[in-house]
């Protein structure tokens, strides 16, 4: 390796680790994330849900029992003076639980902005009974259908079906989520590590002697985008160690692919990140700047939920997206088990943007 | 601009022969730069700075131990660049300047907001560095460090050079004699004192009570001096002898004090 940029790079591993705050948020940051998002998004049993009876009368969850025993055939208690809890097999073996609580109409619509209940319910037992929530709240909607089903006619108790969860591995949400956090972690440690580090030793004047030395601007960039791959790829490693113990996930497709694909992803957000710190003069622009590009294909390019619930139109647009490209490329091997061929295109455009913004980003990069 | 960090609106520098839009990599490798302020990186040793600098030249680790020992930070090799004074710093500076043994040592204003120690501790390396040959070019408000540093002295203001030449002849071109510069509570000696031998000139300010006697000699006229003010019977409340500065040629040339 040529020597100044062997100087460059060991001095730039030097500053990264006697920085704890900035190793931390390097290595620990993607590992605690995937440990909390994916606990929070794995199997969480029956989910308790809150509905409140709007009444005028506390008293009237009293009655609720022997109506839902002679509704339903299923008995229910009282845990408080105005409170009762259900719990109701239904359709295909499945269970649900529900909470009701008597309150009044506008205790109701605080309990509901504080999103303590998603529903309500107005009139009384063995009269008809009204349901109120937003029908465009897909948790209200599946409280209504399930209390609705529950409510129409007599079931047993016994259960006659079998659920058979999907836990198999490549399919669970802990499957679908690493690999879009491995394509976040590549993306922020080029646009943070790269992109902001090169903004702050702009305006904290540290450029300033280098201008002077006869250090070439392509072998100083090449140089902070070959420390941050080197570091990025040791965060990636982590991850997928953590993800492979705890989670148990497995690499599906070919470790080739999976190199080819973190090559080019990181070199398309290394470009990105040389192109937006090219002229940037302070910490604010330079924080818009990264957050414009890193906030859209944060929302939009499938990291923790599909893009395929957003319109038809939009797909198109989202799928040429950088970090969709890369998540997409990643998601497809780990879990999919794709191999080289079929990751050779993203991998020809992540290239393709990495090159077009680093050559941009070198003509107009500015020491001072 | 002479330095190649800013783009001439027009014309052209040549340094060397060299312009910076055709030979700027030659002339980085010839020209050591030390500027007003250098800021390195706080998590850096100062021997991996200098060895990091060094890299940009092609040097080896054995001229960072050269550097290191001629601007005596060899006791502070390991100490990361926070924890350094700002004259350690200004001497850091100073050594990657001199790292690639440039043929000409550009310094702007390398002393600016240091202490008197720290800057003498500057002067005395840099006066040692003058011996190697290199061509310093100095940029400086402090005229102090002009006349101990500089064998040519430009005087520039406003972007108009103003007198250019030795320290003499500087002297002796836009000023002869030495300075008394007094303050006094009382009656005005000043036409008295402009007729004692040896004085050039006089001048004086009835509302401060500040006067200045510019004379062939101190040690001449002072005596004759004093007892002309104990014969008025005045009080002499501050008396100070000196000689003419650059200080004083620039102020007489250009109307302002150096530092306006």
């Amino acid at each position: 390796m040529n020597s100044t940029l062997f100087r460059l790079v060991i001095s730039q591993f030097k500053l990264f680790f006697r920085e704890p705050g900035v190793v931390f948020w390097s290595f620990g940051f993607p590992v605690v994330m995937a440990w909390i998002l994916g606990i929070a998004f794995a199997n969480k049993g029956e989910v308790m849900r809150n509905i409140a009876i709007v009444t005028e009368n506390p008293a009237a969850v009293s009655a609720l029992p022997q109506w839902l025993h002679k509704k339903t055939g299923t008995a229910a208690e009282l845990s408080g003076e105005s409170e009762l809890e259900w719990e109701v097999g239904m359709n295909k073996g499945e269970r649900a639980r529900f909470r009701f609580r008597a309150m009044s109409e506008a205790e109701a619509v605080l309990s509901l902005k504080r999103g303590q209940i998603s529903l309500w319910v107005e009139g009384s037992p063995g009269t008809n009974l009204s349901y109120r929530f937003d029908p465009d709240n897909a948790d209200a909607r599946l409280t209504y259908l399930l209390l609705e089903t529950a409510f129409r006619e007599k079931k047993s108790s016994e259960l006659k079906a079998e659920i058979r969860p999907l836990t198999m591995v490549g399919i669970r949400y802990v499957d679908f989520l690493i690999p879009g956090l491995m394509a976040m972690s590549i993306m922020n440690a080029c646009l943070w590590g790269i992109g902001w580090n090169l903004i702050e030793l702009r305006i904290k004047k540290l450029l300033r002697r280098i201008v002077a030395t006869p250090l070439r601007k392509s072998i100083f960039l090449f140089s902070h985008g070959l420390n941050r791959m080197i570091l990025s790829a040791a965060e990636m490693l982590l991850l997928y160690v953590f993800a492979y113990f705890y989670f148990d996930i497995r690499i599906q497709g070919s470790l080739l692919a999976l190199a080819l694909v973190f090559l080019s992803g990181y070199c398309a957000f290394a470009g990105i990140s040389i192109l937006i710190s090219s002229r940037v003069q302070n910490t604010q622009s330079g924080n818009g700047m990264i957050n414009i590009v890193t906030m859209p294909m944060f929302i939009l390019s499938g990291i923790f939920f599909s893009y395929h619930n957003f319109p038809d139109w939009l797909i198109p647009y989202v799928e040429v997206l950088p970090l969709t490209m890369l998540t997409n490329s990643l998601r497809g091997i780990i879990t999919e088990g794709i191999g080289l061929t079929q990751v050779i295109q993203p991998s020809l455009g992540l290239f393709g943007i990495g090159a077009v913004c680093f050559a941009l980003g070198l003509k107009f990069f500015r020491w001072h | 601009m002479i330095e190649g960090v800013q783009i001439p609106d027009s014309g052209e520098i040549r340094i060397l022969e060299k312009s910076w839009e055709k030979d700027e990599h030659f002339l980085r490798k010839e020209i050591g730069l030390a500027l007003q302020e250098t800021r390195f990186q706080d998590r850096l040793t100062v021997e991996e700075t200098l060895g990091l600098f060094a890299g940009f030249y092609g040097l080896n680790q054995q001229r960072t131990r050269e550097v290191l020992e001629i601007i005596q930070l060899e006791s502070k090799r390991a100490t990361w660049i926070v924890h350094l004074s700002g004259g350690q710093r200004q001497r850091l500076a100073l050594g990657i300047a001199i790292l690639p043994r440039p043929r000409i040592l550009i310094l702007d204003e390398p002393t600016t907001g240091l202490d008197p120690n720290a800057r003498r501790d500057l002067w005395k390396i840099l006066d040692d560095f003058k011996s190697t040959g290199t061509t310093l070019i100095l940029t400086t408000h402090y005229m102090e460090e002009a006349e101990f540093l500089c064998e040519r002295i430009v005087m520039m203001d406003q972007g108009k050079i103003l007198a250019d030449g030795t320290l003499g002849q500087l002297l002796d071109k836009f000023g002869e004699g030495d300075l008394i510069e007094y303050v006094i509570d009382g009656e005005n000696p000043a036409a008295e004192a402009n007729t004692l031998s040896g004085v050039l000139s006089s001048c004086w300010d009835a509302e401060t009570g500040q006067g200045i006697l510019t004379v062939n000699s101190i040690s001449e006229t002072l005596p004759k001096f004093l007892d002309l003010i104990k014969s008025f019977e005045v009080s002499l409340t501050s008396l100070e002898c000196r000689r003419r500065t650059l200080d004083d040629l620039f102020l007489a040339m250009s109307g302002r004090h150096l530092d306006e």
